[in-house]
């Protein structure tokens, strides 16, 4: 399968989860990844800054219209939800909060469903509510890929065990494993 | 639950048939925002069809104007961004303060949470007896309500949090009078504001600006509807005049960026260049 991207929702745990992540996958690595972080409205971009430093993948915050590039991380930007258009670029918009939270976790799933359909993998991982877990749903009735953390191995358990408790994931992994396949899905495409 | 995909092709129909019918249009606003508006109305409505939602916009006046409300976003705060407000404190004022008489024009007010923060801006800074501020909006609703000034007692905390960021130096309570769970703005506030009902998309120019602000409303739009806005706002302008627009909003896709230079690039506050008079 030629996946097109990568949308990842995470929140408490998510920096040493997205530095795990983003410490092993490989320079070469194609398809684009799209993360939604649940973050203080008003959060600089320092973190942002720590995580470019780890590898050389570009990883910079999602702007508004910017076209969504392979070899990029793109990170939804405090206080806006984050969305895909058909034409592969970002809107933002400042809708109500969902889950208590914007960006919301289902707001850009749900959305990157629409987009890419099958050709989409969509990641839960740590965090202490449920958001997610609609919109790996949608991605799931898609036909995209599926993964959650195993939330025995979550900072967080209970963002992935809500995923998990509303939907055949595809795969329940370690944050390891999740690297590992990752890296075999890229690797297969070329 | 909705039964079946909804296509790009029946999202344009719908939109279609509001603007004939209703005149409102949304034909080229983010496909992504108004299919997540449209889903989340089936569900609120029960509705599971997206020609259900056709015939209901057709028929049903009142559940048009749901719709409407829907597709209008109109989340706002005062003094949203503080260090935007503190900026205009700092960059913009000195400028406004060279013009015997100052218009500006918040496009988009949405419920006239931005318009009062720029009353009480302008009265800190000794200019608001020579201001006038256009508020505008298209949604009538939330207009009437950014007219009345009763806003929820729930948010001031915040309010005052922002405008001390912001660089306001009164005491944020001065500003309104409290009652119960709401709280409602001085008149004194209103005095210099005309709240105007005016689409971006279908009306024209109405006045020559000093300075516009047009924050979060452009990230609704596509390219094009994008472009055709930001020219109703250069025609608008005056020479030197000054165009704000939203913390992640820019100029870089706009045709005209090349017509302004930037006051504050992070606060997104750009300058209209001199035009050199052709004789
Ligand atoms: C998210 S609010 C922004 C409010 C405020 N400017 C702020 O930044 O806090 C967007 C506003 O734009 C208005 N709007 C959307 N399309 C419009 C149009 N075509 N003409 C005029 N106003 C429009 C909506 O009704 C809504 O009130």
């Amino acid at each position: 399968m030629n996946y097109e991207a990568i949308v990842i929702g995470v929140s408490s745990g998510g920096l040493n989860a997205l530095k795990f992540l983003f410490s092993y996958l490989p320079e070469n690595f194609r398809i684009p990844v799209i993360i939604v972080q649940h973050i203080n409205r008003h959060s600089d971009s320092n973190w942002i800054k720590i995580l470019n430093n780890l590898n050389s993948i570009h990883i910079k915050e999602a702007d508004e219209k910017e076209t969504i590039e392979p070899g990029k991380v793109y990170i939804a930007p405090p206080n806006y939800h984050l969305m895909i258009e058909n034409d592969r670029t970002f809107s933002l918009t400042i809708d109500e909060l969902v889950n208590f939270a914007r960006p919301s976790i289902d707001v850009l799933f749900e959305s990157a469903a629409e987009v890419y359909n099958n050709k989409l993998i969509g990641i839960v991982l740590t965090g202490s509510n449920s958001d997610g877990t609609k919109g790996l749903k949608r991605i799931k009735n898609h036909g995209g890929l599926t993964i959650a953390q195993d939330p025995a191995t979550a900072e967080s358990p209970q963002m992935p065990a809500s995923a998990i408790a509303s939907i055949q994931v595809d795969h329940i992994l370690s944050l390891g494993g999740i690297k590992d396949l990752l890296i075999k899905i890229a690797g297969d495409i070329d | 639950m909705i039964s079946k995909d909804i296509s790009e092709l029946d999202i344009s129909l719908l939109l279609e048939a509001i603007f004939q019918k209703y005149g409102y249009d949304f034909r080229q606003y983010s496909q992504a925002h108004i299919r997540r508006r449209i889903i989340n109305r089936m569900v609120l409505s029960g509705l599971e069809d997206i020609s259900d939602i056709q015939s209901n916009v057709l028929n049903d006046e009142a559940f048009a104007s749901k719709l409407f409300q829907d597709l209008s976003i109109t989340v706002t705060e005062m003094f949203r961004d503080p260090c935007f407000y503190k900026s205009l404190r700092e960059n913009v004022i000195p400028v406004l303060k060279t013009y015997p008489f100052i218009k500006i024009w918040h496009a988009g007010c949405s419920t006239g949470e931005e318009a009062y923060s720029m009353s009480i801006l302008m009265q800190e800074e000794g200019l608001y007896n020579r201001t006038i501020i256009y508020a505008t909006d298209f949604n009538q609703h939330a207009l009437n309500k950014a007219k009345e000034g009763i806003f929820s007692n729930k948010m001031m905390k915040e309010y005052t949090a922002n405008y001390q960021l912001s660089g306001g130096k009164e005491s944020f309570s001065k500003y309104y009078t409290s009652n119960y769970d709401s709280v409602i703005m001085n008149q004194s506030l209103k005095k210099n504001i005309v709240w105007a009902n005016h689409n971006l998309v279908t009306d024209s120019v109405f006045a020559e600006i000093h300075i516009i602000l047009c924050r979060n409303v452009l990230i609704y739009f596509n390219n094009d509807l994008q472009n055709k806005v930001q020219s109703l706002f250069y025609e608008s302008l005056i020479n030197g005049g000054i165009l704000c627009l939203g913390s992640k909003e820019s100029l870089c896709f706009s045709n005209l960026s090349e017509e302004y230079s930037e006051m504050d690039k992070n606060q997104k506050i750009f300058k209209k260049k001199y035009i050199e008079n052709e004789l």
